[in-house]
């Protein structure tokens, strides 16, 4: 089991890559990507059993998706570093004939993907599907997502947190990136959504908060609260509170990077806040 | 020529039912999902032997398709149940991401499709789906033409792996077609052997094909009538063989001429062998309330209807 510094270099790993897959193309997502850089850490290298040695149907181990697939930069770099795929092939982001695609796939093969997310709105009825796919299996892992704040505006999710509490999915940890940004602004000045910990609990879910969301401790020993709280007739959701471009000072607090990439001088100054520990790709 | 009678008449969606009931019993991986219509869709008794292996989503359409994406990861398969309007276009988008282009292996079953719902009017008779569904690549489009085919077909979808569109029906209709048949995803069946005409036909109107032949023989014309129960891969050969024979075509279906059985068939003919077409189909209109058959008078979608566009398509010979 790594310890925390191992996972801390392991995210100032990512967030390079990160920043190095979007100005490549000069395009992409940096800024969610980089806001969800220690969860996606935590839960690949510490809190997830799973395997990487893939299989679609993913049958006694956890399994996670990701709905907010504009992230995908963050994945792919997390799942690559994991050992899904090589490191190398993260150089094809967003390129002709790649697997990785601007928004994640199935289509392509690529391994530790199990479902197209982009549209946003869909993955916790995917997610909510799996589970009860191991239930019916008797598998007794757990499914985790994840959301974005903004993307909660779409209202097949609160069909999903409808169907989930009604149908007690208790072998399920959502969690929601609250990092209060969307494309055109702040998530309360576009469409402000009100206390998302109230509209969890009235749906009948039990709420982890997670106050430090860049902090692997926090994430670890929130994420163990989480798993702790499964099997008790309820969903579990987790509100992650993130800060968007984190790890990248003039990409964080604001929408601005929320899909925008940096140019050539920007890429020096966010790969200067974070020397590379592991090697780059 | 070869004439077909029957003795009973049914609904295609208890095809379905039967379908999946026997499913139920001979396919443990086999779940069902419905948006508050199981009596619509006939799932009570798939539900009765199976309450393990159904889900009641409500009504909510886009849950229920994402739902069933997920089931298949663990190896289930998904039927869903709804209307076909609610089954097609008010989920078209998680159909496209969670369903099609996830590669998943769901069947995507929808009843009460065309016109023939009947009385609950346009806002329930989608007329649209076929040219919905078949544009979405790797989809499978099928639309069986009476109870023992719908039955035969649900059987079938659950030993094909990838995502299918299964269409079927309200009212009674005869059944005409063996019991027990095998089912082949894509093969079109000749009924009857003609030298005059080509009438291909999907759904209900493969039955009013039949009716217009028997007319149509009695004035001394022949017509070779092919049931097109899979609308999506088509089959190419037989369309082409038969209008090869025969000089003309008529495509006869309970849908939009726009992206319908007909217009699959004319990009077929126009590709490899020009001929003259005519199309039973609506015209570019919704529905409204009336019984099936009033409907189906009103919207040219009857044998009256198939023998005029022969009339008219073996004057352009």
């Amino acid at each position: 089991m790594p310890n925390t510094q191992q996972l801390k270099d392991l995210t100032t790993q990512v967030r390079r890559d990160i920043l190095r897959m979007v100005h490549k193309v000069n395009s992409g997502h940096p800024g969610g990507s980089l806001g969800c850089a220690e969860f996606f850490v935590s839960l690949y290298n510490h809190i997830m059993e799973h395997s990487t040695n893939f299989n679609m149907d993913g049958k006694g181990e956890d399994l996670f998706f990701l709905s907010n697939g504009h992230i995908s930069p963050v994945y792919y770099s997390v799942l690559a570093r994991s050992g899904y795929f090589p490191v190398e092939e993260l150089n094809t982001f967003r390129l002709i004939n790649s697997r990785l695609q601007g928004h994640p796939t199935t289509h392509e093969g690529l391994p530790g993907i199990r479902i197209a997310s982009g549209s946003l709105g869909q993955g916790m009825s995917v997610a909510l599907g799996a589970a009860q796919a191991k239930k019916l299996n008797n598998d007794n892992h757990l499914i985790y997502s994840l959301h974005g704040d903004g993307e909660l505006q779409e209202g097949q999710n609160w069909e999903a947190i409808m169907y989930a509490s009604a149908k007690k999915v208790d072998n399920i940890i959502s969690t929601i990136d609250l990092n209060g940004q969307q494309i055109d602004g702040s998530t309360d000045t576009v469409l402000a959504m009100g206390n998302i910990k109230e509209k969890f609990e009235a749906f009948g879910w039990i709420v982890i908060e997670i106050e430090q969301g860049n902090d692997i401790d926090s994430i670890i020993s929130g994420m163990a609260e989480a798993k702790s709280k499964t099997g008790q007739g309820k969903p579990v959701c987790v509100l992650l509170k993130t800060v968007m471009g984190n790890g990248v000072d003039f990409m964080m607090h604001t929408h601005a990077w929320h899909g925008k990439a940096p140019n050539d001088e920007q890429l020096a100054i966010g790969l200067a806040q974070n020397a590379e520990t592991l090697g780059d790709y | 020529m070869k004439t077909y009678t029957y003795t009973q008449k049914k609904d295609t969606r208890s095809g379905f039912g039967d379908g999946l009931t026997e499913l139920g019993r001979t396919n443990p991986n086999v779940v069902a999902l419905c948006a508050d219509l199981i009596g619509s869709l006939k799932m009570n008794q798939f539900i009765k032997e199976n309450p393990e292996r159904f889900f009641q989503i409500g009504i909510a359409e886009a849950n229920m398709m994402g739902i069933a994406a997920g089931l298949t990861i663990g190896g289930k398969i998904p039927f869903t149940g709804t209307f076909a309007n609610f089954s097609t276009g008010r989920v078209y988008d998680q159909i496209r991401q969670s369903i099609a282009y996830s590669d998943k292996n769901v069947k995507i079953c929808a009843s009460h499709a065309g016109v023939t719902l009947g009385e609950d009017g346009a806002t329930h008779q989608i007329l649209e789906d076929i040219g919905l569904m078949k544009m979405l690549p790797g989809m499978v489009v099928i639309n069986p033409c009476d109870y023992n085919q719908t039955k035969a077909a649900t059987i079938a979808i659950a030993d094909y792996h990838g995502p299918v569109y299964l269409r079927f029906g309200r009212p009674s209709v005869p059944i005409f077609t063996p019991e027990n048949q095998t089912f082949e995803i894509g093969k079109a069946i000749q009924l009857t052997e003609g030298k005059d005409v080509t009438i291909v036909a999907t759904g209900h109107l493969v039955w009013e094909a039949l009716e217009a032949s028997k007319a149509l023989y009695e004035r001394g014309i022949s017509a070779e009538v092919i049931n097109i129960h899979t609308i999506k891969p088509l089959d190419d050969k037989a369309i082409l063989d038969s209008a090869a024979k025969t000089g003309c075509i008529v495509t006869a279906e309970e849908h939009n001429y726009l992206g319908g059985l007909g217009e699959s068939v004319s990009r077929v003919l126009a590709k490899h062998n020009p001929t003259p077409q005519e199309f039973v189909a609506t015209n570019d209109t919704f529905g409204e309330s009336g019984t099936p058959a009033q409907l189906m008078e009103k919207y040219g979608l009857n044998s009256n209807a198939i023998i005029k566009a022969v009339e008219t398509v073996m004057k352009r010979k």
